[in-house]
């Protein structure tokens, strides 16, 4: 390997780094809200990066029926509450946060299909993920979210495979590209050259974890969410909705994803089911920041993204297996810093 | 109210179930019907390449549906993608509906799936799938594609012809990354030029970032991708992103319009191989197939209601001309549904002596699955997203 390969190597793994890095904020902020492993996460990223896909193209994306399903199935699921509740006089508020809010993104996505310009596109694309993630906690984990974190998570993991699933009916089998961002790359020195697709990638991750970090320590929403992750009953003796924030949480999640699947799209092809490999490197990710540390968790997608980058060009069959292998090291590591931490925290809940 | 519509249905259906029946009795009477078995994908994973055989049969029965007094007629089962369905189809389209000869399925498990079955019950299968039999296996089973050592060989003369002189591979990790890639070191050994990388990548990937970089930094003349589909673009994208400048080719394995949309200006200049078919509108006028490549277009468009846009359909208008093509040399004695009919029909398929398909010239031999020679192949090359035939 030479100086150029090893430099070509470490941008395009700075690049996954950064990706891994988006997923492994919202992995960790839903997590740490919710006690979820949202395996669903890449999914959701790969929705908007194909649902791009189908308005470059000028069709209707597929995530509209998508929404409006799991609308129809949140509108049910609130009826059937309301009537166990017999709070009928909520309808007026229940129809407009999971029923008309959500069609939202879609309304501008179906008028975005026919604009011209990539930009609108892109925003219009990014939006569409939002209401999945609300939608996608008030119809299938909102009802168990006092379940054990192993149901939660099997729980989850069905999910993601409903999700692909119906990926595959409604966005077909066919992967896809979609142009990049910003085209072109800057030029180093001869042979050297970075994308301006892989800066801007790079840019963005680095600016929300920034504005992570801002939300999560100076605002209010971000103390709500962050005493819910410290301590749920003590939050709630404050006054804090558990349901609020978990759909909070969501909501910024799937905003994250949408971001993730617009910056992925250019640079990987995308079917309908690469959005669990995203996740579970992620996963990996957010395992050495502990589930609950964000810093931790931007140092292990450079971690992770670095060494994938570079176990690719040795031996790229076994490149999946030395990502997942760093969880062996990383695992008794943790283990030994911090014993028996999980374990009694699934006492208390 | 409800029992007056249910009592005037049952009725219309009682009227109509008469009808038919003396219509088909009239039928009978005259000649019976050549039973066509059909088995696609029409859902699972491979259901776009189904969606597009259904139309090349439907072209071909609009192209031709008798034959010596003797309609053809089709039954068609979804087999989708599973090749133990396809298994149990092809038995079921046996056994029960008695049919005179299988056509089918996409992909390769399910075809050859189907050829064992055609062998036990003896039963002629005409496939539109690779299918590497040969000897007694071949005997009741053909297909109407060309093999893949056709296709590379005629790739690595394509590249001889270009001067090149060391290639680098990238291609799948599977089956047929393997096959295509046996047949690179075979043809390229031949005709002098050194094969300088191998590398791999798995169906699923999404990034061949660091395989370009290994070939690239062996400095190939030319790259040969692998692949199939659009996981088949991977390679010409990376190679694109990477600067690389030497010549593109690929095997027919990528020709889908997906392949072009996600290829885009990366595939510029990728040099394929292919049948006729895809370039019908520029063959020379000497081209054997250019008369039924016409044909084709036009019973397509007639019962589909829209131009061809892949070469699936192709393969499947030619198993139905392959079957038609037979039917015609057997006896007029030997009445169909019986098996001296379905031994005549395999003998007849088995003779099939240089029938002009659109996918080229079909000559068939008992102890080989292949009939279309290299001879038949064209070089195609990718320029603005059109495929452009290549002299």
């Amino acid at each position: 390997m030479d100086p150029t390969i090893a430099f070509i190597l470490l941008t395009d793994g700075l690049a996954g780094s950064a990706l891994y890095l988006i997923i492994g904020l919202g992995l960790v902020l839903i997590f740490s809200v919710t006690r979820v492993i949202f395996v669903p996460f890449g999914s959701i990223a790969v929705f908007a990066a194909l649902s791009l896909g189908a308005m470059e193209l000028g069709r209707l994306p597929a995530a509209i029926p998508l929404i409006g399903l799991f609308v129809l199935l949140a509108l049910f699921m609130e009826c059937l509450r309301m009537r166990r509740q017999h709070s009928w006089r909520q309808w007026p508020r229940v129809l407009g946060v999971w029923g008309v809010l959500p069609l939202l993104p879609c309304a501008l996505a179906a008028w975005a299909s026919y604009q011209s310009a990539e930009l609108v596109k892109v925003a219009a694309a990014v939006l569409l993920a939002v209401p999945l993630g609300p939608l996608i906690e008030r119809v299938a984990l909102r009802p168990i979210a006092h379940s054990s974190v192993l149901a939660l998570l099997i729980v989850a993991l069905v999910l993601d495979q409903v999700l692909s699933g119906l990926g595959l009916l409604w966005f077909g089998p066919e992967g896809l590209r979609t142009s990049a961002a910003l085209e072109g790359s800057l030029t180093l020195s001869s042979g050297l050259a970075i994308n301006y697709q892989t800066l801007l990638t790079m840019a963005v991750a680095f600016g929300l974890a920034l504005v992570f970090y801002v939300v999560l320590q100076r605002t209010r929403i971000g103390k709500v969410l962050h005493a819910t992750a410290s301590n749920p009953t003590g939050a709630r003796l404050v006054g804090i909705r558990p349901a609020f924030t978990a759909t909070i949480a969501h909501l910024i999640a799937a905003l994250l994803a949408g971001i993730v699947g617009v910056l992925i799209s250019p640079v990987a092809t995308i079917y309908y089911d690469s959005g669990l490999i995203l996740t579970l490197k992620a996963f990996v990710a957010a395992i050495i920041g502990g589930m609950s540390s964000y810093p931790l968790t931007a140092l292990g997608a450079l971690l992770v993204g670095v060494s994938e980058s570079f176990a690719s060009f040795w031996n790229s069959g076994l490149k999946d297996a030395i990502v997942f292998g760093l969880l062996i090291p990383i695992l008794v590591i943790r283990s030994g810093l911090a014993p028996h931490h999980e374990e009694e925290e699934e006492g208390d809940a | 109210m409800f029992e007056q519509i249910n009592r005037r249905c049952v009725l219309r259906f009682v009227r109509s179930a008469l009808a038919v029946g003396v219509i088909g009795a009239g039928a009978a009477a005259q000649a019976a019907d050549i039973k066509v078995g059909v088995i696609l994908p029409l859902s699972g994973p491979i259901a776009a390449q189904g969606m597009s055989t259904v139309k090349g049969i439907k072209a071909g029965m609009q192209y031709q549906d008798s034959v010596n007094g003797h309609k053809l007629s089709m039954m068609q089962l979804d087999d989708a993608s599973n090749p133990s369905l396809s298994t149990r189809n092809a038995r079921k389209l046996i056994s029960q509906d008695n049919v005179d000869v299988l056509i089918g399925t996409g992909g390769v498990p399910g075809a050859l799936a189907i050829a064992t079955v055609a062998r036990e019950d003896k039963t002629p299968l005409v496939s539109f799938t690779p299918i590497n039999l040969s000897g007694e296996a071949a005997e009741w089973a053909k297909t109407t594609t060309q093999s893949g050592d056709v296709m590379v060989s005629a790739v690595v003369d394509e590249m001889k012809r270009n001067g090149v002189k060391t290639v680098g591979y990238i291609g799948f990790s599977d089956a047929w990354g393997d096959a295509a890639y046996a047949a690179l070191q075979k043809h390229a050994a031949d005709a002098g030029i050194k094969v300088v990388a191998n590398e791999r990548y798995a169906r699923a990937d999404n990034s061949v970032a660091a395989q370009v970089l290994k070939v690239m930094a062996a400095k190939p003349d030319a790259v040969l991708g692998g692949g199939a589909g659009t996981p088949g673009a991977l390679p010409y994208i990376g190679l694109h992103e990477r600067g690389y400048k030497g010549a593109l080719y690929g095997t027919h394995a990528i020709l889908s319009p997906e392949f072009v949309h996600l290829v885009g200006k990366a595939g510029e200049g990728l040099i394929v191989p292919t049948g006729p078919a895809l370039v019908g509108d520029q063959l020379a006028d000497s081209n054997a197939s250019k008369a039924i490549v016409e044909q084709y277009r036009k019973a397509y468009k007639a019962a589909n209601g829209e131009e061809p846009y892949d070469v699936f359909s192709a393969y499947a208008f030619d198993a139905w001309l392959v079957v038609a093509n037979a039917a015609k040399q057997v006896p007029s004695n030997i009445e169909p549904g019986t098996p001296a009919y379905r031994t005549a029909l395999r003998d007849a398929i088995n003779k099939t002596q240089k029938l002009a398909a659109t996918e080229g010239v079909i000559t068939f031999k008992p102890d080989d699955a292949y009939g279309v020679g290299k001879d038949s192949v064209v070089i195609v090359k990718l320029q603005k997203g059109q495929w452009m035939l290549q002299k």
